[in-house]
């Protein structure tokens, strides 16, 4: 899986999930088979749990809103271990968990696979506009530069006793964000002088062709081939 | 904490991609307008910017921190259209490389969090300049108050939303006023922050401020012995002959107006309009409540104080002329009656 290229990556998987979404949430069947071929996708790029798990955290602010939903949904209510709770918003929590867990392990498995600079590649293939692809370059470029600007600064802060208490303090953050985005800005105006003495004329050249074989594709087809046959059935079973 | 996969329907899901594609291209387009060929590298620069002071955690006291989305932020520094492309790339790499925000949730998040936010920012910040005196400094309390605006501006969006293809049949008004009395707050701390930074960045280099760039003074022309040279003439002024258009244009429309209002209003027809008829029929009629001011004597056309139809259609003419015209005085006013200063953005480098 790390071997494929990037474009089809995408593809594939973004198949996968438009037929998760598009799945009936009432068929649970459906999506612990779903999951199963994430995991087996996962076993064979070896990426370890260890990896996927931590990043999972990111969706817990709508883990939480999926298990509101039972408690302050409209319509029938049921009694679960003494509580009651509404069985639209059961469904529908149970909804939004699945599905966006399913997409969010999805994606890491995407982004553990792929390099951001074989991701561009990849994106300029699928006719992403190219000033897109050209400014998610530059921003890959100089994420790093830009974040280790900002670590410096606060380092800077720290080693003259700041430290962010309390709201008072905003200010002196807010000056650094400030001071920030104008070294950012005016790097961007030197780079942009550099790329003109180098002979740049408007657009960048296009990155390495990088085209994918026709087995690629078909063992890329696997994964949404698979799930939009566990989706049909489910349709159909519904 | 972006919008992720299975949150709205597959069919909501679409037609907001198709929605945010329509409006990344516009902007692309008009990012050219703004930056022409530095688009790239500026707009690139600024959203590892925006990607990074993302990441800054800001007290907000009680011991939890928030942080900046950038939204008005972007749209106040760079100007809509970057500021657009900006936070779509921003997204698009949160999603695919962080699984921040699902892949088939994009479209969602572009027009919540990269449309909404800096079409309201950019808006609400040029009116409230329109009020201000005319200062750089003029633009920290307008970002104040875009950015104040931009957020509940997206809750409200989202819930519209969820109305549209969410998931559980949540009372909507109850829905409304949790998501928009929740994001008042955080836009009132996105306002600090976005207000702050801008009052660094005019600080240095209020050129770089895209929303303030007409407001710098104009540069003088000095001779090496102090002497300020003639001016150079402005371009002939086309406004005697645009003004002799326009004031035709006013008087007849007002005139038509007029004659509508205090002539033709006695010959209108009686008969209830559509809404009534259907509710007589329907015999919900009466559950119509007393309007606040149905008392006053100019309340139903006139009907109420005895005052012919005509005159309450002229006096109600001369009203609405005379608000629009102080509304447009205020927003007009603000426009450079120059031309503006040779592509001042060539001048930055």
């Amino acid at each position: 899986m790390h071997r494929l290229p990037a474009h089809v990556k995408v593809v594939a998987l973004l198949g996968f999930v438009l037929v998760v979404v598009a799945t009936p949430r009432e068929q649970v069947w459906a999506f612990v088979a779903y999951a199963l071929m994430l995991a087996v996708v996962a076993a064979v790029a070896r990426v370890p749990a260890g990896f996927v798990l931590p990043r999972m955290l990111v969706e817990l602010p709508f883990v939480v809103f999926a298990l509101l939903l039972p408690l302050v949904a409209t319509g029938p209510r049921v009694d679960v271990a003494g509580v009651s709770l509404s069985v639209h918003g059961l469904w529908a929590g149970w909804n939004v968990l699945a599905k966006g867990t399913l997409g969010v392990f999805a994606a890491i498995l995407l982004a553990a696979t792929t390099e951001p600079r074989a991701l561009l590649v990849g994106l300029q293939r699928l006719r992403v506009p190219a000033l897109l692809v050209e400014i998610a370059s530059f921003m890959v470029r100089y994420v790093d530069v830009v974040s280790d600007e900002m670590r410096r600064m606060r380092i800077a802060r720290e080693s003259r006793g700041f430290h962010a208490g309390h709201v008072g303090h905003v200010r002196v953050l807010a000056q650094a964000a400030g001071a920030l985005f104008i070294r950012s800005y005016e790097r961007g105006e030197r780079v942009h002088l550099a790329m003109l003495s180098r002979g740049y004329t408007g657009a960048l050249p296009v990155l390495e062709e990088g085209g994918a074989s026709a087995a690629a594709w078909r063992l890329a087809a696997v994964l949404p081939a698979a799930a939009l046959a566990v989706g049909a059935t489910a349709w159909v079973l519904a | 904490m972006h919008v992720p996969d299975g949150f709205l329907d597959a069919p909501t899901s679409v037609a907001t991609a198709a929605v945010a594609g329509a409006a990344v291209a516009v902007s692309l387009r008009m990012a050219r307008g703004e930056l022409d060929e530095r688009a790239a590298p500026l707009a690139g620069l600024t959203a590892a910017f925006v990607f990074a002071v993302q990441m800054l955690n800001f007290p907000v006291g009680v011991g939890t921190s928030g942080h900046l989305m950038g939204g008005a932020l972007a749209a106040v520094l760079v100007g809509p259209w970057t500021a657009v492309l900006v936070l779509s790339v921003v997204l698009a790499m949160q999603a695919l490389l962080f699984a921040d925000g699902g892949l088939t949730a994009l479209g969602i998040n572009v027009v919540l969090i990269g449309l909404v936010t800096v079409a309201v920012g950019w808006t609400v910040t040029k009116l409230v300049l329109a009020l201000l005196p005319r200062r750089p400094a003029s633009v920290v309390p307008a970002a104040f108050v875009g950015a104040l605006l931009s957020v509940p501006a997206a809750a409200l969006v989202f819930v519209g939303l969820y109305a549209v293809g969410g998931a559980a049949d949540l009372p909507l008004q109850a829905l409304a006023a949790t998501m928009v009395g929740w994001h008042v707050l955080i836009g009132l701390g996105e306002a600090v922050i976005t207000a702050l930074t801008v009052s660094a960045v005019v600080a240095v280099r209020p050129d770089l401020v895209y929303a303030g760039r007409h407001l710098q003074p104009a540069l003088e022309l000095r001779g090496a012995d102090g002497r300020v040279p003639d001016q150079v003439p402005a371009e002939p002024d086309a406004t005697p002959d645009r003004r002799r258009r326009t004031g035709g244009l006013v008087a007849v429309g007002l005139a038509v107006t007029l004659l509508l209002a205090g002539v033709a209003s006695f010959y209108a027809s009686g008969s209830p309009d559509g809404l009534e008829h259907v509710a007589e029929e329907q015999g919900f009629l009466d559950t119509a409540r007393d309007h606040a001011f149905g008392d006053l004597p100019l309340a139903d056309y006139g009907d109420v104080g005895g005052i012919p139809v005509g005159l309450a259609g002229l006096l109600g003419v001369a009203a609405t002329v005379l608000v629009g015209w102080l509304v447009f005085r205020l927003v007009a006013s603000r426009r450079p009656d120059r031309p503006a200063a040779t592509s001042d953005d060539r001048e930055r480098v």
